[in-house]
């Protein structure tokens, strides 16, 4: 394994992070890509080691990803739904934090539907903490996910273009990805509807494009976004089928994009509202290989992590 | 104790400050019978009153104390937060001996005997002044007036709807004509509701940290809108909280067109801009919401030409079960009785206000509007008297904080202004340690 130390205590974004610590955590996941093909998939680095996932929102992908990630690595995985019906109780997500502190965990990993949540449960305990998502503000571990998966096909992620396309303004995959890509040196571009667009975007280091196909030319990698419709309070886009009609990706928009373009997801998908399932699951597609990634990646940035924990 | 009344007192070897008679000269302040019986340089010549008690000031100010026309405090409903005794502590540590509290209570003070159980209250429990605002519409839901005249008769100083703007424009136009009547003052919060739904202000900051923002235009689009409503009605208006440049330019309009309309501000506008938020730090999450670094200069610019002509706290008291949650779900508030001079002589030292009218934006003004005879060290005024030393060095340390919420965004900030005395009426109710 490598031997340089991951500089961080806990993984709360991709902001903060250094090319060299992204890079790092992407060489150790390679490694866990070909730990977790082999029949014997159990590794002793985290053995002892007690692992909380605490979802406030629901998740299968990533919550299941974490959850093999951590057992892969030999740890003792617990999951902890908190519905938000019993936080509405009055018990505060610190008091919840001060719980599960005092069951000494090692490893907790976070998501909640509110920006800057873990952040703030991350300076109230003792463990390290790994953002699982965190409302609309950052989904670190699924940028690494998408920049390995990138980087295993092309070779490389500098100077390739990027294209996120779809509900930018409430997506974390966005914010993290964004921050990801140029640091390490693509060229980021956003196609979305001006309403699902975050104000300011223009300075956030993207070419920002309202048209699909003007967007798509010569991009060699194209990212779709899901609708989450469930965060729109109000109205921002007209219906489901004029959002398809001018930003679901089919063949014929993917058409402008490079010929040997790749279509990325982080899913749930939404087949028919932001992707025809053609596309989805057509030879240009990674969505699946993006999910075995997810494993190795979360493994990666555990066993970094883990190289923190006392007593080691 | 409250009956008999304090001795003289003479606060000698002081610069005395009176903005309301753009005073500033060496001199002394006798106080008598709780009233001012002489201030500046003629009073240094005259003798102090027989039995009076003599603090030199050493060459420190002597000004009116401080009104602060924007207070939240937790009583009645939420005590555990603040009381008007803990309140007025903090004031007076703070050099504020006048507060206004907002009617923002459990229950909301929107009937008469409210407003009489806080100056009972206040008259039993607080060493301050305490002149309570009364609610503009019943329950602050703006939608039906509360009794204005009978309000006013039980004590109310002035009308407001809280942190919560009146949305419907029939309704806040027939407040203001029916307040008319009653030469009424309307305080009101200036945010256009449907606009301001976000958490933080609009912009990249917002954005990177995936925060829903407020748009600086929903602060003058209401603006907009009231000042018509105030041309149509000719009512008695103050805009209570204002934070962009473009608010500013609509109340110098609306000045100009002759309007009877005034403008607040609060310290932590003139202060702090949204980078001081940091990693969600959610003592700065207030209302409106801090803006950014161009704003905050023009606001300094605004009180300083006079178109802003309050300064105010905007003390709100919030605690742990309140403030320790993801930014997007803690309270709006912070607390600044005790550091809002110290906070604003920040923008003396720093160059951007004279120290007459800034101390004028905390005195005669809000006095002038509001009507008190306080705020003032004419002859026959009130003594409610601060003697600060505007260089001496201090740091804001939670553990000192009097308020019973700790919720300073002044947490461990150095300021250079300290409070010596604070005096209510003639009776010392703080003196520095």
């Amino acid at each position: 394994m490598q031997a340089d130390l991951f500089p961080h205590r806990h993984l709360l974004g991709i902001e903060g992070l250094q090319p060299q610590d992204i890079l790092g955590l992407l060489d150790r996941a390679e490694a866990a890509v070909e730990v977790s093909r082999q029949v014997e998939k159990k590794k002793s680095v985290l053995s002892g080691r007690t692992q909380i996932n605490l979802f406030f929102e629901a998740s299968t992908r990533t919550q299941s990803s974490f959850e093999l990630a951590g057992k892969r690595l030999g740890a003792d995985v617990m999951n902890m739904a908190v519905s938000s019906s019993s936080v509405k109780k009055g018990e505060t997500l610190i008091d919840t934090a001060a719980t599960l502190n005092a069951m000494h965990p090692d490893l907790l990993v976070v998501r909640h539907h509110a920006a800057g949540a873990v952040h703030l449960l991350a300076r109230k305990v003792d463990c390290s903490v790994v953002n699982a998502g965190d409302g609309p503000h950052e989904h670190p571990t699924q940028a690494l996910l998408d920049a390995l998966t990138i980087r295993r096909h092309k070779g490389k992620i500098a100077r390739l273009t990027v294209a996120i396309c779809g509900d930018i303004v409430h997506s974390r995959v966005a914010r993290s990805n964004i921050i990801l890509l140029n640091a390490l040196g693509a060229r980021v571009r956003v196609i979305a509807p001006s309403t699902l667009l975050p104000s300011g975007i223009e300075k956030m280091g993207v070419e920002v494009f309202r048209d699909m196909r003007e967007g798509l030319k010569g991009v060699d990698i194209v990212m779709m976004l899901r609708l989450q419709r469930e965060r729109m309070s109000g109205s921002f886009i007209p219906s489901v089928r004029e959002y398809y009609r001018y930003y679901g990706l089919d063949a014929e928009k993917l058409s402008f994009a490079r010929e040997d373009a790749l279509v990325m997801h982080p899913g749930p998908m939404n087949r028919g509202v932001e992707i025809d399932p053609a596309v989805a699951d057509g030879p240009q597609s990674l969505i699946r290989e993006q999910v075995e990634m997810g494993v190795a990646v979360r493994m990666a940035v555990l066993e970094a992590l883990a190289a923190h924990l006392p007593n080691q | 104790m409250a009956s008999d009344s304090p001795k003289p007192l003479v606060l000698s070897n002081a610069r005395v400050i009176d903005p309301a008679r753009d005073l500033d000269a060496p001199g002394s302040v006798i106080i008598a019978d709780g009233t001012i019986l002489a201030a500046g340089p003629e009073a240094a010549n005259q003798g102090a009153p027989y039995g009076a008690e003599i603090i030199d000031c050493a060459g420190a100010i002597a000004a009116p104390g401080l009104i602060d026309m924007c207070v939240s405090v937790g009583e009645p409903g939420a005590e555990h937060r603040e009381t008007l005794a803990s309140a007025s502590d903090a004031a007076a540590a703070g050099g504020v001996t006048t507060i206004c509290t907002m009617p923002e209570t459990d229950p909301v003070i929107d009937d008469p005997a409210l407003v009489d159980f806080i100056l009972r209250r206040a008259r039993d429990t607080a060493s301050v002044n305490v002149h309570p605002i009364a609610a503009l519409t019943k329950g602050l839901e703006g939608q039906e007036m509360t009794e204005i005249g009978l309000l006013q008769e039980a004590g109310a100083i002035a009308f407001s709807n809280g942190h919560k703007s009146v949305r419907n424009a029939q309704t806040m136009r027939r407040i203001l004509t029916y307040a008319r009547d009653f030469d009424a003052l309307i305080v009101h919060h200036t945010e256009d509701p449907d606009l301001a739904g976000g958490s933080m202000n609009a912009g990249l900051n917002a954005s990177w940290k995936g925060l829903s923002g407020i748009p600086r235009e929903a602060e003058v689009i209401m603006i907009e809108r009231d000042l018509r409503l105030v041309g149509m009605a000719k009512g008695k208006y103050h805009a209570n909280l204002i934070s962009t440049s473009d608010s500013a330019e609509a109340i110098r309009i609306g000045k100009d067109r002759g309007l009877n309309v005034t403008a607040g501000v609060s310290i932590n506008h003139l202060t702090q801009n949204e980078n001081d938020i940091g990693p969600y730090r959610t003592f700065f999450k207030m209302s409106p919401p801090l803006r950014n670094e161009d704003d905050r200069k023009a606001m300094i610019a605004a009180l300083a030409d006079g178109t802003i002509d309050i300064l105010v706290s905007n003390h709100d008291p919030q605690d742990v079960e309140t403030k320790r949650h993801p930014w997007a779900e803690a309270e709006d508030g912070a607390i600044g009785l005790e550091t809002l001079l110290a906070a604003a002589l920040r923008l003396y030292h720093s160059g951007d206000i004279e120290l007459l009218p800034l101390l004028a934006c905390m005195t005669c003004r809000p006095a002038d509007r509001l009507g008190l005879e306080t705020g003032r060290l004419t002859t026959g005024a009130p003594a409610d008297v601060v003697v600060f030393d505007p260089d001496r060095p201090w740091v804001l340390e939670k553990s000192a904080i009097r308020s019973r919420s700790k919720n300073s965004p002044f947490e461990d900030a150095r300021f250079s202004g300290r409070v010596l005395h604070t005096i209510v009426a003639g009776r010392p109710v703080y003196t520095y340690a």
